[in-house]
């Protein structure tokens, strides 16, 4: 079999970073994902929807490999990347964020942010602990504090970057982790639910936010709830209920679609 | 109320240096109510410094391990003593009562501080997946581990190829002669033998202000041990406060977070494992080490405990913190009592402490306090225990981030709390 099957529609070759087939997971006897397969375009902004225990985190977690997945193959960018590490996946340029923000508490928004960068220096044990190798660990260090500065500025956490992240707001904490994965200079973001608990003012910010980066050529992959922000803002919508993939289509061919009216929108008992 | 110890002192070096004469000045004290000479009284401080310098390097070495990456390691006097015994076996003579290598002290040391370390690393492999609390069981049973097999009578001489060494089972094992006695002594196994040059001129000055020769070395050594604290405060200070340090926080709080942001945090866990049982490793064998003797009883369970406790004290994930800690817990923690036992003691003027309980519990029915009192001072030591945890339920309620762990100490190379450009403007203000 080729592995490049370039998907063809109405003649443009477009490109897929992401593609999943046929992901399954079981827990105990129940099956959380089964036989999930689809692929993410490039610069899209992807929605993911469906309801409670529909499978969407669980095919979040079996795509950064926060957990193994029991059948199916994940390839990004082409590369096979099923039974791989969550920092494997991370450091090609696969991220996310997580359902519950998992800020870490007792270190500063700065740190928090400094974290994320790859290929840092400073984190290899011999650099850090010979007087010569500080000197280029500082270096670094000092370019990526610019760069985390921006990147709070744009995230408008800039006042806060020396407050412990245990004192944010959860807003605050949904932007603090997105700001966090985008110092990975990642290609394609996964966010799980990036919108919960934020308010409305901060929700605009955050949607032009991912409209500017997808733009510029990121790859979104979003779970939410939100109906108004999956319905204006995500193309194409893949729907999930009871562990599988009932429909992806644009959101006008989700909000007629019978069964996902049934299913999630809100249908009869 | 609370008094702010950053608004008294500000910087780190400062609140140690202060802690530390703060400490002696208390214990000058001491020696003037318990009416010793200055000999006495510069011995007694020696004591106090040393047993701080101690302390204040294992509290160090654990800082790294759970202060920074949380790993709940409860097996510090396994670790400590591999070391001492990897030292003491490598050094040990070969025609001795329990054969050792015969090589010099400079490999016996580094020895003692490999082994230490591979066995953390061996440790480490299996279980640094395990949650924090089957992390601290495994942890715990190997140090018994280790300690019962230093006190079998299986491994008290055994043979590797040939070759003669032995562990000397529950009689212990010798230690080299403290190379510091080479400064002052010709030959350090024979002080008959004559001193060196350095010997006679320091010597000769501390013999006018009439301090012992016994307590110049004593004092040397502690010196020695306080630059040798600074050397471990350095070491973790540049791990800790660095972009290595930065993953090592953000596993402590949230090793998920860590591992999605791309960081391979098993190998960072194994790698501050490994050098945090080194140092504690290292840390045992210049503790034992002036004593010419060392024996498994030492390395009870305990021991790891009281690492524990100095480091809360201190403030966990403070390095000054963990100095600080170490100093309190080895001088008014641990040897406290037993000053306050002798000073009570000569103050009041006790006769010889009841046998028993009951001897001292019978006479306050008709109102004398006195054998009670010296029943518990005779016992002060058991009591330790339960001022100990009187201490530390305080500390947890009052302070439980510890006398300095409330302070941000921020995991970086740099000044990552300011702004570059916009100066004065990133500051954490007044």
């Amino acid at each position: 079999m080729s592995i490049s099957k370039v998907k063809k529609k109405k003649g443009v070759r477009k490109k897929y970073p992401l593609k999943v087939k046929n992901i399954g997971k079981k827990f105990g006897g129940i099956s959380a994902v089964d036989n999930v397969s689809f692929s993410i375009e490039k610069g899209s902004i992807t929605g993911l929807i469906g309801p409670n225990g529909a499978g969407k985190s669980t095919t979040f977690d079996l795509i950064t490999g926060v957990t193994g997945a029991d059948t199916g193959v994940i390839k990004f960018n082409g590369e096979d990347i099923t039974g791989k590490r969550p920092y494997q996946i991370a450091n090609i340029g696969l991220v996310r964020t997580f359902q519950i923000t998992r800020e870490l508490k007792e270190m500063t928004v700065m740190e928090n942010v400094m974290l994320a960068p790859k290929n840092q220096i400073g984190q290899q044990l011999s650099s850090v602990l010979l007087s010569r190798g500080r000197r280029r660990v500082e270096d670094q260090e000092e370019e990526m504090l610019e760069k985390a500065w921006e990147t709070l500025d744009i995230f408008h956490l800039d006042k806060l970057a020396n407050e412990y992240a245990g004192n944010l707001s959860g807003g605050q904490r949904k932007l603090l982790e997105m700001a966090r994965v985008m110092m990975m200079d990642p290609s394609m973001i996964l966010l799980d639910e990036p919108m919960a608990g934020v308010n409305p003012t901060l929700k605009n910010q955050i949607i032009t936010l991912i409209k500017k980066l997808s733009k510029k050529g990121y790859t979104f992959l979003l779970v939410e709830h939100d109906m108004d922000v999956v319905m204006n803002h995500c193309n194409p919508i893949i729907v999930m209920h009871n562990g599988g993939v009932i429909l992806e289509g644009t959101p006008s061919e989700i909000s007629t679609n019978e069964r996902v009216i049934d299913a999630y929108l809100g249908g009869s008992e | 109320m609370k008094f702010d110890i950053e608004m008294l002192f500000k910087n780190d070096l400062r609140i140690i240096v202060s802690t530390f004469i703060g400490i002696s000045f208390l214990f000058i004290i001491v020696a003037m109510i318990l009416g010793l000479d200055f000999n006495g009284t510069v011995n007694t401080i020696q004591r106090i410094m040393f047993l701080s310098a101690v302390y204040a390097m294992v509290v160090l070495a654990l800082n790294l391990q759970w202060g920074y990456a949380g790993i709940f390691n409860i097996g510090v006097a396994g670790f400590m003593l591999s070391g001492v015994y990897t030292m003491a076996i490598i050094t040990g003579d070969p025609n001795g009562l329990i054969p050792g290598l015969g090589l010099p002290i400079p490999i016996g040391i580094i020895g003692g501080v490999l082994v230490a370390s591979l066995l953390g690393l061996l440790i480490a492999i299996p279980t640094l997946n395990l949650k924090a609390d089957y992390l601290a069981i495994v942890t715990i049973g190997f140090a018994e581990i280790i300690r019962y097999t230093a006190n079998a009578l299986t491994f008290k001489t055994f043979s590797i190829a040939g070759v003669e060494m032995g562990t000397g089972a529950g009689r212990g094992i010798h230690l080299p002669m403290n190379p510091i006695r080479g400064i002052y002594y010709v030959d350090p196994s024979n002080l008959g033998l004559g001193k060196t040059v350095v010997g006679e001129y320091i010597f000769g000055f501390f013999e006018i202000i009439q301090v012992q020769s016994s307590v110049v070395v004593s004092w040397t050594y502690a010196i020695v041990l306080i630059f040798v604290v600074g050397l471990f405060y350095l070491v973790v200070y540049r791990i800790g406060n660095s972009p290595f340090g930065r993953v090592l926080k953000a596993i402590r709080e949230d090793e998920m977070v860590a591992n999605a942001l791309g960081k391979n945090t098993d190998i960072y866990k194994m790698k501050v494992f490994a050098i945090g049982c080194g140092l504690m490793g290292l840390a045992g064998i210049l503790w034992q080490g002036s004593y010419g003797y060392t024996n498994p009883t030492t390395f009870q369970p305990i021991l790891t405990f009281y690492i524990f406790i100095a480091l809360i004290i201190g403030g966990s994930g403070s390095n000054t913190g963990s100095v600080i800690g170490g100093v309190v817990f080895a001088s008014l923690l641990f040897e406290g009592p037993n000053f306050v036992r002798r000073v009570i003691m000569h103050v009041f003027k006790f006769d010889q402490a009841p046998n028993s309980i009951i001897e001292a519990m019978v006479p306050i029915s008709s109102l004398d306090f006195g054998p009670f009192i010296a029943y518990s001072l005779a016992n002060i030591s058991s009591l330790r225990v339960v001022f100990l945890g009187l201490v530390l339920v305080y500390i947890i309620q009052n302070r439980p981030d510890g006398l300095l762990g409330d302070r941000k100490e921020l995991a970086a190379s740099i000044d990552i709390s300011r702004r570059p450009g916009a100066e004065t403007k990133g500051g954490k203000g007044a």
